[in-house]
């Protein structure tokens, strides 16, 4: 496939060819609806072949995660992805690689839950994804692609962030931007990095004791309080950095927005359809549409918030990052909530009903 | 120019892949194009649907409340997506699968036999591109060279000798198309 070449794919094949593309050293991971295509397609791709990348189906998604983290702990670029219920069972894996500073990436093409849940499109993962999800004071950096195109761009993106900041990221999409088809043109090759670039630009990394320096210990373990408390201040003081350098978020027709609507992935793809038709009718409504979910982009939407004068906030679950958009905007001005639940998508004309509602 | 389409009907008839190959044509003729299947535990017999989108411009939502035309092959998809037909638009049916026909007055109806007609002349590997056909007629979104494109990009090299049973499904659709 030429470099520059228009194609047709889903979202899941998109974040796979990606994955090769970029010098993915590995990918570890277990068949789910409604993300099985990407390892699908890592098999039909035989990257083992070419550019070297490791694919394994393992045994189950513990198993995987934690594949993951001694790849990472290597300096290697190694991901893995799976759906809701897979990535519940991976919580403990990337707490402990937020602990031990590990990059790597995983994506989570969410499906609607709790539980097993169905194998329809869902955001409901939102709140495990950007508060937590495993234990301990960590975060995850979180790219929301909502197109195709972004699914693969996002890749790349995903590692170079997971290694600027030693820091596991994570794609959050979903079973419709996982399945549906559309245009890409995917990025261009980059090779896989040698082992002394690794050891070179991963200095924390166990590469093997050349010259017997001091050995690098990949632990997220630490008994001493006081240490552990130092290991957190790092950790956090990181996570500012984070904050004040990569909040990313699209603006769209906002500039005379009377009204905002929120939203991220296949909702904010929707959010454009009801605008052109909220517009027709006569009511300004614009969108933001946060790329980063963490971090988040509250001071644009509290720059925002003073410009309109209701905010909608547009999900496929049952109202979590309604409640980041209260906090940024400081609760001045109303902030609502539409969406539908367990795989169910909103349809525009009903969230243009929603808008109308506000204008009363 | 944005054309919103949603085909219905049995897994097994062929439905998303006919999408799929609409969306190829529309990306060969350099348009902008989304296919949304209603993906799910759907097996041969169950329902499938896909929605296809080509466009001019930037598709926003691949999630539609209404659609320009709606390509039914079977009686549940009838009656899910006639009222979501936008006024004006289009409604294509195969006479084959529908025993109660459309009612609506405010939209153009299309009778296409496609599986008759296929049954008739040996053809039913190629039903969905009869069906395609019908709908190029009453809208030429895209070219018969688009499709013969797109086929060819997308079959594998050793079904290419099939092409031309698919070239000749579609001008049959184009022929035996009706409005009601």
């Amino acid at each position: 496939m030429a470099d520059k070449e228009v194609t047709l794919m889903k979202g899941n094949e998109a974040i796979a060819h990606a994955a090769i593309r970029c010098g993915c050293d590995g990918y570890f991971g277990y068949p789910i609806t409604p993300q099985s295509e990407v390892l699908e397609t890592l098999a039909a791709e035989k990257p083992w072949e070419t550019t070297g990348m490791v694919v394994l189906q393992a045994e189950s998604e513990v198993a995987s995660i934690n594949m993951v983290y001694g790849g990472a702990a290597t300096g290697k670029r190694v991901m893995t992805s799976s759906s809701s219920p897979g990535i519940s069972l991976m919580q403990e894996g990337i707490s402990y690689m937020a602990g031990a500073e590990l990059p790597a990436l995983i994506v989570n093409v969410s499906r609607g839950g709790p539980g097993l849940g169905t194998i329809q499109p869902s955001q409901a993962d939102y709140f495990q994804t950007v508060k937590g999800g495993g234990h301990g004071d960590y975060r995850l950096i979180t790219l929301a692609p909502a197109s195709v195109q972004e699914m693969a761009d996002f890749v790349d993106l995903a590692f170079e962030l997971a290694f600027k900041y030693r820091n596991p990221a994570m794609i959050l999409s979903d079973g419709a931007i996982g399945q549906m088809m559309e245009k890409v043109v995917l990025p261009p090759f980059k090779p896989r990095r040698t082992e002394e670039q690794i050891a070179k630009e991963c200095p924390w990394a166990t590469t093997g004791r050349i010259g017997m320096r001091k050995p690098n210990i990949i632990t997220s373990l630490e008994l001493r309080s006081e240490e552990m408390e130092q290991n957190n201040l790092r950790i956090q003081a990181k996570y500012r950095e984070c904050e004040k350098n990569e909040v990313r978020y699209e603006d769209y027709m906002t500039a005379d927005a009377e009204y905002l609507i929120v939203a991220f992935g296949s909702a904010a793809r929707i959010a454009k359809k009801v605008i052109a038709i909220a517009r027709e009718q006569g009511i300004k409504v614009g969108l933001l549409r946060p790329i980063t979910l963490w971090p988040f982009p509250s001071k644009r939407i509290a720059e925002l918030g003073k410009q309109v004068k209701g905010i909608l906030s547009l999900e496929i679950n049952a109202g979590q990052m309604v409640e980041d958009i209260r906090l940024a905007v400081e609760c001045n001005v109303p902030v609502k909530w539409y969406g539908r639940l367990g795989g169910i998508i909103p349809e525009p004309e009903e969230v243009v009903e929603e808008i109308k509602k506000m204008t009363r | 120019m944005t054309h919103e389409i949603i085909i219905s009907g049995f897994g097994g008839q062929g439905v998303l892949s006919m999408g799929k190959i609409l969306a190829y044509s529309g990306l060969m003729e350099d348009k902008e194009v989304t296919w949304m299947p209603a993906y799910g535990p759907e097996q041969r017999g169950g329902t499938a649907n896909v929605t296809v989108i080509v466009s001019d411009e930037p598709v926003s939502s691949p999630i539609l409340s209404s659609y320009d035309t709606a390509i039914v092959l079977n009686q549940p998809s009838l009656e899910k997506f006639e009222s979501k037909v936008k006024p004006g638009g289009t409604l294509i049916y195969d006479g084959y699968g529908i025993n109660t026909p459309p009612t609506r007055k405010d939209i153009h109806v299309y009778r296409i036999d496609a599986m008759d007609k296929a049954a008739e002349m040996n053809m039913i590997k190629v039903f969905n591109m009869i069906i395609l056909g019908g709908f190029l007629k009453v809208h030429p979104i895209v070219s018969i060279d688009g499709v013969l494109k797109a086929l060819r990009k997308t079959l594998p090299e050793r079904h290419h000798h099939l092409i031309p049973m698919n070239e000749e499904a579609i001008r049959l659709g184009m022929e035996i198309i009706k409005e009601m």
